[in-house]
């Protein structure tokens, strides 16, 4: 087995099972699906997280997305995609290929971004919202002034777990005829090529890895300065003398 | 306050306020299992400037109406009227950002800097950077902040009594006429709170704000109210007066329980030198007749002279028998162990100095050091026995 020996085949970095098309099919299908969870689950996690009502009912449901097995949900959703496309006039091949793939990992993608909005906007001290409200902050100005800011590491963590599900389900959703870099280790399976298989393997985990620190990244430049890791702003400790300087 | 003008300070009136619930609430937004005290029809006039102690124990309800003012809390009947305007009649936003408004977390915004989390009202009022940053420093300066080393920290790195100073300059920002304060003072040691109270209430007799002050502690009431108002539970307004009307005269027993057993004593932190009637003893000067000034010592019935300088300023007692039978008076025939108390003093102080001097009076003087006349222990009593007898203060009258 010679996984180098795929990496340094300049065959495999050219057309349409080349490395930089499968990478741009896998990530573009990530981030449509991370996208779209982002348009559903954020405002439905602000809103349950800002005034603290239909919690349960939106945790829950979202959950079932988590609850049932993505390869299961990709084949269930198959016949209805294909059903919908006279329907809904878009090609069957979209219906047999991309639709239930991004169903899937959508439907995956929304309970850790809902849940984390929502409990990073509960995790807000409401002493200071309170204090926020009596010195007449409107409600929008509590969410953008204060909640935002203050639950941004919370927030921003439930898209790194999403986009880390949805890199790995997409990896998944090549059985169903679809691109990405899973067709590597489905196709090395299928052609008996473990080189193939390896490098699917490699390249996925890089990717992930790859997408995990640069969300780590975005995450603490998300998070205020101020509330950063231990150390606080330059010095971070009380000044000389405390209260005897006032 | 340089760049506006200040508000005159408004008059708070609650008209029949009350506060039911039915069932354990449930904050907006909250899982606060705390439930607030409800407030049974609770009347009560807040001149302009003047500070209002709510006090009580817990479940009193005193909080409950602070949030009545700014509408945290809204009222189930009756009427809040600020400068004879229902409150609620307001729009909200903009009557809260005309409410000065410190709790007793404080609730700084942590990722904010000192600064931005003072000029957060006027921020909201849409002011310019320049000017914000002018009412900032402006505010920490006032509130004993040095704005250069304040103003970009975070709150995490300032102590507690720091950051109660803060949350009292946010709550002056914009200069509203009425603060609600919220035990500003209770989340600090015992020794920071006393310097805290001396400084907000030095700082009161510039500003001349109207302020509701919520406190647990019957002695923080007495001490910061120009008037206080002691709730029972089940919100019901116990009495309503200046702190030496509850001290000397309270309304029931549930009154006289909370004010304490010592509430002699504490009317003795609050009665000041001024409100004696003083003990005009005789005074003589150096070089005077002695055989004169032994014929009026005898006369007395204090038996001592006051020798003052030329000034009146006292010098010291001298005893009728140490006085020579004839010559002139020396100065050195003073004996200056005696306290020297002036008019503003609480009697607590001055008893306090009387018992470390071991005497029976203490000298008064004014701003010139010049006597005004003795004040001693039994002219202390004798206040005390008229307080019992029903010495009224002010112009709120009892009910009962």
């Amino acid at each position: 087995m010679d996984v180098f020996g795929f990496f340094l085949d300049p065959a495999n970095w050219q057309g349409p099972d080349g490395i930089p098309v499968r990478l741009v099919e896998h990530l573009a299908l990530s981030l449509a699906a991370v996208l779209a969870a982002t348009a559903v689950g954020l405002p439905i996690g602000l809103f349950i997280g800002h005034t603290g009502r239909f919690a349960n009912l939106a945790i829950n449901t979202s959950n079932i997305g988590r609850a049932v097995p993505s390869f299961a949900l990709m084949v269930a959703l198959l016949p209805i995609a294909l059903d919908l496309a006279p329907v809904l006039g878009y090609p069957p091949a979209l219906g047999l290929s991309f639709l239930p793939i991004f169903l899937a990992m959508t439907l995956l993608a929304i309970p850790p971004i809902l849940v984390n909005a929502y409990a990073g906007l509960r995790s807000v001290d409401r002493d200071l919202l309170e204090a926020g409200r009596g010195q007449g902050l409107r409600e929008r100005q509590i969410l953008r002034d204060l909640e935002l800011p203050l639950a941004s590491n919370i927030i921003v963590g439930g898209f790194r777990t999403a986009t880390l599900q949805v890199i790995a389900t997409a990896t998944i959703g090549a059985i169903l005829s679809g691109g990405g870099l899973g067709r590597y280790i489905i196709d090395g399976v299928s052609r008996n090529q473990p080189d193939r298989l390896f490098a699917g393997a490699v390249l996925v985990t890089t990717l992930a890895l790859v997408v995990d620190g640069l969300l780590a990244l975005a995450q603490r430049r998300l998070t205020p300065r101020a509330l950063r890791g231990p150390a606080v702003g330059r010095g971070g400790s009380l000044p000389a003398g405390g209260e005897a300087a006032a | 306050m340089a760049d506006q003008p200040a508000h005159r300070a408004a008059v708070v009136e609650f008209e029949h306020v009350t506060k039911r619930y039915d069932a354990p609430v449930k904050r907006r937004g909250g899982t606060s299992t705390k439930t607030p005290g409800a407030v049974n029809d609770l009347s009560l006039k807040v001149p302009a400037g003047k500070i209002c102690v709510l006090v009580g124990p817990s479940g009193c309800g005193k909080t409950t109406s602070l949030k009545m003012v700014n509408r945290i809390i809204e009222p189930t009947s009756g009427r809040i009227l600020i400068d004879g305007v229902d409150a609620a009649t307001r729009d909200i936003t903009e009557l809260r950002r005309s409410i000065g408004y410190v709790i007793q977390q404080v609730g700084l915004f942590p990722h904010q800097t000192i600064a931005d989390n003072v000029a957060t009202v006027p921020r909201l009022l849409g002011w310019n950077a320049d000017r914000l940053r002018a009412r900032a420093d402006e505010l920490l300066a006032l509130v004993g902040l040095e704005p250069g080393t304040y103003r970009d920290r975070f709150p995490s790195q300032l102590s507690g009594g720091e950051r109660q100073r803060v949350g009292v300059a946010r709550a002056l920002a914009a200069d509203p006429p009425i603060m609600l304060m919220d035990e500003p003072f209770g989340a600090v040691d015992p020794i920071v709170r006393d310097r805290l109270q001396n400084e907000f209430l030095r700082l009161q007799e510039e500003l001349a704000k109207t302020i509701l002050f919520v406190t647990h502690d019957i002695d923080e009431a007495i001490k910061m109210g120009d008037l206080v108002a002691v709730l029972q539970v089940g919100g019901v307004l116990a009495q309503f007066g200046t702190p030496a009307e509850i001290l000397s005269n309270p309304a029931s027993e549930f009154v006289a329980r909370f004010v304490g057993d010592d509430r002699g004593l504490k009317r003795l932190a609050l009665d000041r030198v001024g409100d004696l009637e003083l003990v005009q003893v005789p005074l003589a000067r150096p070089g005077d007749d002695a055989a004169d000034a032994r014929r009026r010592a005898h006369a007395d019935p204090f038996r001592y002279l006051l020798l003052v300088d030329d000034a009146n300023r006292p010098l010291g007692w001298v005893d009728e028998e140490d006085i020579p039978a004839s010559g002139t008076l020396d100065e050195a025939l003073a004996n200056p162990v005696s306290p020297i108390v002036n008019r503003r003093t609480t009697l607590k102080d001055a008893l306090s100095m009387m018992l470390d001097a071991d005497v029976q009076a203490a000298i008064v003087v004014d701003r010139t050091g010049a006597c005004q006349g003795v004040m001693t222990v039994d002219r202390v009593a004798r206040l005390m026995r008229e307080g019992e007898h029903g010495r009224m203060y002010g112009v709120f009258g009892d009910e009962d």
